[in-house]
């Protein structure tokens, strides 16, 4: 192998590639042509770092110095300063956004230091594009350890002891879905892995099959060889190119080295992958949908039993596990179910991976050990609110989950406890809400998602959230009515006892649990017209107040001319004019325009 | 073989059940009506419209009964606030995206979601928000949509595509937005509908509906300067009572020719009649075929839904088909002609009307070629369900009203002519005159059972006479109907002779019939009809004395020119 000076990795997840970093890794290439470092420098492209909002990321290796929002035109500073002087360039460090200490080792960040990166450890750290760096990095040993030295049952056991349980959303036991599949009659059985990742905000599987692909195939050639099944698909929805590309690329490289095909280590094993592009529907991560829509159909779920482990794709037995879980395999064939049952709660062993975003101020991706609390993701790890403002509720599960208010941010992380507390796990996406932003909004938003993605096929889901969703956007536009809060618990509740599958039957929660817990919040905007969080454009009455200079410059402004007033006297609104549009408010240089 | 069966407790009673019910047909078999929409006992379970949910101790939801397999010591509700209070909401949340014009709806009071609505007690519809607003597709003389009133149940979506392998509809969009369409949008006119109905007929609301001719049959009845005449298919009088609250299979022959005279038409006429001339045109059509080596198998041609199927989809195959035209085109060009000049009325003022149990029978009357009376052999066609609601409409009492006799001459039928109604009828009334031609002897046992029956291909070996058996085969239903081409296509179909029926029972399930989701519809309907064959004096085609006077008088004999002329036609590959 060849040995270089110095390693330059840069991120080239597709948060990174869309914020500049394509151009960052062409300017690299010339600057250090330029100096003539060509031969001690080596440039790396690995896999998303997930921490998308500080992109693109430049680490150097040995030191490890993590560069934060590194453009084109930084790059011949960085190379003279850094790799030909030996200077670390200080602006582009990393600042706390808490203590504004500049940090120059990345895992010396509270962003990383507070993670358990296990399923994202070679996120970052290898070049996805190259099997040996993953063999390096003790890949493929599980499907070997499988394979040469465990039976299928003990392949079996040893998931069930980790206690692994599905991280695409309902958390069901891994081991015991690997049992019932290996258990179904049947010689032809599938594995299909659920890489169809569509909560909004939620992009841990993207990165882990763009970041590490291979370990997500090991995860499905393990499953294979215990439950007997020598086929897999992997389902990735087609705005995926770049995970689609990668794992085209390593499903390749695993075949040309024997890892997939026939007679798998010498062993009796085959095992062969496909891939199958979804069409972006996001009812297709439903399983039964997900099998249809494999099968060439129209991607609809169909009712269950049977179970896809009994009667999956194309009526064989099935078994379906979201990217994540498979993930996590690799690691537990190879250390042991008792290791990975040491990390998390009782009943919810390992990490899991959440999705960052919102009014947050690290945006991005974090491996946590199950039992974290909340505040500890949000404040330590998120790095606090935005602004400065105040933390107000964190939506956790995507559209099937729920909104959890402050009192609840040192809540344990777990499947369990988040169920409790109304919410879910979901796949891990963590919307963060700060006090500008409105419950009611926030749940119209959620509806209008799930009424969109419904696949319309049973009653409840289709007609059901498109009423929930014209109650709810009544209630924001101010036409909120006595007993809409009613009967949207009615709906609710009837379209979660109704439903034919998973989406229908959550897509009430972010609408309970804003009930739940902001219940006056949709109480202020029907009775008393008004949206506390300001955030509702109909349901704000603007109002201009003794603090005005009588400068005009609201008067010049407003578009119907709502506001009269004197040079140098304090002007007047008149409501019955106002169209609420907030130019005044934004105009006014003396915070003398008023909301309520 | 004894069935397995499972204990569970269904509303407290413990119970047991065959294993492999499932929730809904226990529930059934305990006398507890669990309500539905998008099941039909005929096609596969989907699950989709959750009418029919319970509770299952133990669920963390209800459960949707039609598709949930019973499973041993589960213990279920089906009449619990909560069930009651679910299905209210789902009917609401329906009803709430559906037109409310149920008094003027062509399905009014035989509506499925209008009963259940009813059944289950909604007063009020809670959302007022957006509802659907589609246009109507009336783009073919048989069949209307109306999207607004669709419920997207896919009823009719596994009719076309499972029990007719014909495809057409498939569901679109999704969400509130979705719709049951024809491929892109298109009117049924402008793909492969080959208009049998069945869609209309498993429809629970009036979403799909024949299209409705009443009104200019009433035009012509009330127009003096007209002569009305109407036939009645074989199969409308073993189903019309269904649509007058008679039991299902009643038959009600006499009842019908009474109260069409009382609606005020000049002859009733019967379809039997020409179904008789059909069996002296296509037997000897098979015989010719047989003995001077024509095209075999020799494939019927009287259901025009299985005329359309074969020239839009097998094309290649058609010169299989019989060119003898269905017994109502065959009853048009004769009542246009011969009964013309025999009653001495002009045919130009003679308005042919037919009654079938059949939605594809308008496009067939509609066809450019049916003309060979010089007019339009039949002018309009009515299914069984539209004559139904004329009879309420004249307020003619069915129960009560007195029987009464079809014209002469061409109500004079024989019972080989009525069982054409039923699936391996025509095969069963050729076979009774075939043998008859072939070995000039009368058959002493006329009943050829192995050809009756629902079973959706039949097939027989009937010997005739030395060295000659006739090997037979019945399909009803298009998607059996593929079945039995496929092996034509491929070389491996012996038979001499083919009975194809576009719907399930043969006519008597067919797509104008009265809508029904009993399972035994089509078997009690078909047992009428051989009722009526048992009791018809003459039960050979042959043997009709009007079909002789026919022959004699006028066409001479089968397949004689003006046979050829009148009773005969050709087909043509149909391009969308």
């Amino acid at each position: 192998m060849e040995r270089v000076r110095a390693h330059v990795l840069l991120c080239a997840g597709t948060g990174c590639v869309s914020s500049g970093a394509k151009k960052v890794e062409a300017a690299l290439q010339v600057e250090i042509a330029k100096h003539g470092l060509e031969k001690e420098i080596k440039v790396v492209e690995t896999g998303c770092h997930g921490f998308c909002e500080m992109g693109p990321l430049v680490i150097i290796y040995p030191e490890g110095t993590f560069y934060v929002r590194v453009q084109e035109e930084d790059v011949a500073e960085l190379v003279e300063n850094h790799l030909l002087k030996g200077r670390i360039v200080e602006r582009l460090l990393y600042k706390e956004p808490l203590t504004a200490e500049k940090v120059p080792n990345y895992t010396e960040i509270d962003f990383y230091k507070k993670q358990m990166r296990m399923v994202l450890a070679n996120c970052g750290h290898i070049n996805p594009e190259i099997i040996e760096e993953y063999i390096a990095e003790n890949g493929y040993a599980a499907l070997g350890k499988a394979v040469t030295t465990m039976s299928p049952d003990d392949v079996v056991a040893e998931m069930k002891k980790s206690g692994l349980r599905g991280r695409g959303g309902g958390g069901f036991p891994t081991g015991m879905k690997w049992e019932f599949t290996k258990n179904a009659k049947g010689t032809k059985k599938y594995v299909v892995c659920n890489a169809d990742e569509g909560d909004p905000g939620a992009f841990m599987d993207r990165s882990v099959l763009e970041g590490d692909p291979h370990r997500v195939i090991e995860g499905m050639a393990v499953c294979g060889y215990a439950i007997g099944a020598d086929e897999g698909y992997v389902y990735v929805r087609a705005e995926y190119p770049l995970a689609i590309k990668r794992l085209k690329i390593a499903i390749k490289q695993a075949e040309d080295m024997g890892l997939l095909g026939d007679n798998i280590f010498g062993s009796k094993f085959n095992f062969r992958l496909k891939i199958k592009e979804g069409a972006g529907a996001f009812v297709c991560g439903e399983e039964t949908a997900l099998l249809a829509s494999i099968e060439g159909k129209r991607g609809m779920p169909r009712p269950r039993p049977p179970f896809p482990a009994i009667s999956g794709l194309w009526g064989k037995p099935t078994n379906i596990n979201n990217v994540e879980t498979f993930g996590n395999v690799p690691q537990i064939i190879n250390k042991g179910a008792d290791w990975y049952a040491s990390i998390g709660t009782e009943k919810s062993k390992g990490t899991k991976v959440f999705a960052l975003t919102g009014r947050i101020n690290n945006t991005g991706l974090a491996e946590v050990p199950m039992g974290i609390t909340m505040r500890e993701i949000i404040f330590g790890i998120g790095g606090g609110i935005q602004g400065g403002k105040k933390f107000k509720a964190v939506q956790i599960g995507g559209p099937s989950g729920g909104c959890l208010p402050e009192h609840l941010l040192d809540l344990s992380v777990d499947y369990d406890s988040l169920i409790q507390a109304g919410a879910m796990m979901g796949s891990g996406g963590l919307v963060v809400m700060d006090e500008t932003t409105c419950m009611v909004d926030v749940a119209r938003f959620f509806l209008n998602f799930t009424k969109e993605e419904s696949c319309g096929k049973c009653t409840p889901c289709r007609e059901g959230t498109k009423r929930m969703l014209e109650i709810l956007t009544r209630i924001t536009e101010g036409d909120g009515r006595e007993g809409d809060i009613e009967l949207l618990e009615t709906l609710a509740k009837n379209i979660k006892a109704t439903a034919l599958c998973g989406l229908g039957q959550t897509a009430p929660n972010p609408v309970l649990s804003t009930l739940h817990y902001f219940r006056h919040e949709y109480e202020a905007h029907i009775k008393e017209k008004r949206c506390p969080a300001l955030a509702c454009p109909n349901l704000i009455t603007y109002g201009i107040d003794e603090k005005c200079k009588g400068c005009g410059v609201c008067r010049k402004n407003c578009p119907v001319g709502a506001i009269t007033g004197d040079v140098k006297a304090v002007h007047e609104l008149d409501q019955s004019k106002c169209i609420k549009c907030g130019v005044c408010f934004t105009k006014c240089k003396f915070g003398a325009v008023t909301r309520i | 073989m004894t069935t397995e069966m499972v204990n569970i407790t269904i509303d407290g009673q413990k119970v047991q059940v065959p294993k492999t019910s499932s929730v809904l047909e226990a529930a059934a078999s305990q006398g507890i009506k669990i309500p539905t929409l998008c099941y039909h006992p005929e096609l596969r379970v989907e699950g989709a419209c959750r009418v029919c949910v319970v509770e299952l101790q133990g669920a963390r939801s209800l459960i949707a009964s039609c598709v949930y397999p019973v499973n041993e010591g589960m213990v279920i509700k089906t009449n619990t606030p909560a069930v009651r209070e679910a299905r209210k909401t789902v009917v609401e949340l329906l009803l709430a995206n559906h037109p409310s014009d149920c008094l003027s709806c062509q399905r009014n009071l035989t509506c499925e979601l209008q009963n259940i609505a009813g059944d289950l007690g909604i007063r009020e519809v809670r959302f007022d928000g957006e509802k659907k607003c589609l246009p109507l597709d009336d783009s073919n003389p048989s069949l209307v949509r109306d999207q607004n009133k669709c419920i997207l149940c896919g009823r009719c979506i596994r009719a076309c595509s499972e029990r007719q392998g014909v495809h057409v509809y498939s569901f679109a969009n999704r969400g509130f937005d979705t719709t049951v369409v024809p491929a892109f949008d298109q009117g049924l006119h402008e793909v492969n509908c080959t208009y049998c109905g069945q869609c209309a007929a498993v429809c629970p609301t009036g979403a799909i509906v024949e299209k409705d001719d009443t009104a200019a049959v009433w035009r012509a009845i009330s127009d003096p300067t007209k002569h009305v005449v109407v036939q009645t298919a074989p199969a409308v009088r073993v189903a019309l009572g269904e649509a007058l609250d008679l039991p299902v299979g009643s038959i009600v022959t006499g009842k019908m020719v009474s109260s069409l005279r009382r609606l005020g038409f000049d002859k009733v006429f019967d379809t039997d009649f020409t179904a008789d001339l059909t069996i002296m045109e296509e037997g000897s059509e098979l015989l010719d075929r047989l003995t001077n080596g024509g095209k075999l198998p020799m494939i019927t041609s009287c259901s025009p839904g299985w005329v359309n199927f074969i020239e839009l989809t097998y094309p290649d195959l058609l010169d299989h088909l019989s060119t003898a035209k269905s017994p109502q085109q065959m009853f048009g060009a004769v009542v246009k002609t011969y009964y013309a000049q025999k009653a001495g009325v002009d045919p130009k003022d003679i308005v042919s009307v037919s009654i079938m149990p059949c939605t594809a029978k308008k496009a067939e009357a509609a066809r450019p070629e049916m003309n060979s009376s010089g007019y339009q052999d039949v002018d309009y066609v009515l299914t069984t369900r539209e004559l139904g609601r004329m009879i309420r409409e004249a307020g003619i009492d069915f129960k009560t009203i007195k029987e009464e006799e079809f014209d002469a001459p061409m109500g004079i039928a024989t019972g080989a002519g009525v069982i054409f109604g039923a699936s391996g009828g025509v095969m069963e009334a050729a076979l009774r005159t075939v043998a008859k031609v072939v070995t000039g002897k009368e058959l002493e046992n006329i009943e050829f059972q192995n050809v009756r029956g629902l079973a959706g291909i039949k097939e027989a070996a009937i010997p005739l006479k030395e060295g000659l058996t006739v090997k037979v085969a019945i399909a009803h239903t298009l998607a059996n109907a593929r079945v039995i081409l496929d092996k034509i296509r491929a070389g491996e179909a012996d038979y001499h002779f083919i009975e194809i029926m576009a719907c399930p029972g043969g006519c008597s399930g067919g797509g104008g019939q009265p809508i029904s989701t009993c399972l035994d519809d089509k078997k009690k309907r078909m047992d009428g009809l051989y009722q009526c064959d048992t009791n018809s004096a003459l039960r050979k085609s042959h043997d009709n004395p009007a079909v002789k006077e026919l022959y004699d008088t006028y066409l001479g004999k089968p397949l004689g020119e003006k046979s050829h002329h009148l009773l005969h036609t050709h087909y043509h590959a149909q391009k969308r």
